[in-house]
C-alpha cells in the first residue's frame, strides 16, 4: 500500500514525508510501547501509535520503518517533528482511534507481521 | 574499530543517540542493513537500560571482521534475578517511565532475539554487564 492511501483513508494530516505519498509500506503494527515495536515490527512497515515521545521516533530509526501515524488525534512536539525531519521520516496524525485505524487500514489490505512472509522469523515468530 | 558512548541515567532527551550514532556509523562503513538493525536495537535496548535503572554506563561497539561484539557496563542498582529479568513481560520500571513508552519487559529478550549471543552479568548494589556478539553475514565469493 502506497503511504498516500494510508493517509488518505485515515483521512490523516501528513506532517513530514508529503515528497514520498508514493512509498510502499509492507504491513502495519499498532503499539504503544517501545520494546513492543522493536519486537514487533521490521523495516518498511507503518507502526500506529498513541505514544507521543521522541522515542518512538528514535526505535523507529532502530528497525528502518516507513513511517509513523500518530492515532486519537494525538500531535507530536515539535522536537519530535525536528527528529522526524532530520531522520526523512513520514509521520502524520488521525483522529481515528488506534483500533479503527488499524481495523481501516487491514480491511483496505495492508497485511500484519503474521501475513508477511519477510519478518523476521516467518510467520511463526508473530505476536 | 572501537565505538564508545557515555551514558547518563535518567536523561530521557539523550536516551538513544549512542544506538543511534552506532547504527549510522555501522551503515557508513558498508556494514549491511540486517546486521545494522540489529545491532542499533541490541544497543538502543542496553542503551535504555542504563537510562532507566542505573545512574551511568558505557555502551560500546567493537567491530571485527566476522562479527559485531556489544558491551554496555553500568554503575546501577545490579539485577538480582537474571532469569527473571529474562522473563517475557517482567518489568521493575517504575510508573513514570512506564508512561513514556517503557517497561514492557522485553528487554533483555529482545536483546536475546536479536542477537547471536547474549550473557548478562550483574552484581547487586554495584552494576551490570552485557555482552552480545552479532555474528556478520558470510561474505559470497565471487
Amino acid at each position: 500500500m502506497r503511504l498516500g492511501d494510508v493517509a488518505r483513508i485515515l483521512e490523516a494530516e501528513v506532517l513530514i514525508g508529503e515528497d514520498k505519498l508514493d512509498l510502499q509500506v509492507e504491513a502495519g503494527c499498532g503499539c504503544d510501547l517501545i520494546s513492543d515495536l522493536l519486537a514487533f515490527t521490521k523495516e518498511r512497515m507503518l507502526v500506529l501509535t498513541g505514544l507521543v515521545s521522541p522515542q518512538i521516533i528514535r526505535a523507529a530509526e532502530m528497525v528502518d520503518l516507513a513511517a509513523i501515524v500518530f492515532v486519537r488525534g494525538k500531535r507530536p512536539t515539535p522536537d519530535i517533528i525536528d527528529m522526524s525531519r532530520e531522520l526523512g521520516l513520514p509521520i502524520m496524525c488521525t483522529h481515528y482511534p488506534l483500533y479503527e485505524s488499524a481495523g481501516l487500514l487491514f480491511a483496505a489490505g495492508l497485511p500484519g507481521w503474521r501475513d508477511w512472509p519477510q519478518a523476521v522469523g516467518g510467520a511463526q515468530d508473530a505476536p | 574499530m572501537r565505538l564508545e558512548y557515555h551514558v547518563t541515567g535518567r536523561d530521557f532527551q539523550a536516551a538513544g543517540e549512542a544506538a543511534a550514532k552506532i547504527k549510522r556509523t555501522l551503515r557508513q562503513i558498508g556494514i549491511d542493513a540486517e546486521t545494522a538493525r540489529r545491532v542499533g536495537i541490541v544497543a538502543y535496548e542496553a542503551e535504555m537500560n542504563i537510562v532507566i535503572h542505573a545512574y551511568c554506563g558505557i555502551v560500546g561497539i567493537d567491530i571485527l571482521p566476522q562479527r559485531v561484539n556489544i558491551y554496555a557496563d553500568d554503575e546501577g542498582p545490579g539485577i538480582s534475578d537474571i532469569a527473571l529479568a529474562m522473563q517475557v513481560g517482567y518489568s521493575t520500571a517504575p510508573e513514570d517511565i512506564r508512561e513514556m513508552g517503557f517497561g514492557a519487559g522485553l528487554g533483555l529478550p529482545n536483546m536475546k532475539r536479536y542477537s547471536d549471543e547474549l550473557e548478562v552479568t550483574s552484581q547487586v548494589g554495584s552494576g551490570t554487564s552485557i555482552r552480545a556478539v552479532i555474528n556478520l553475514p558470510a561474505k559470497e565469493e565471487g
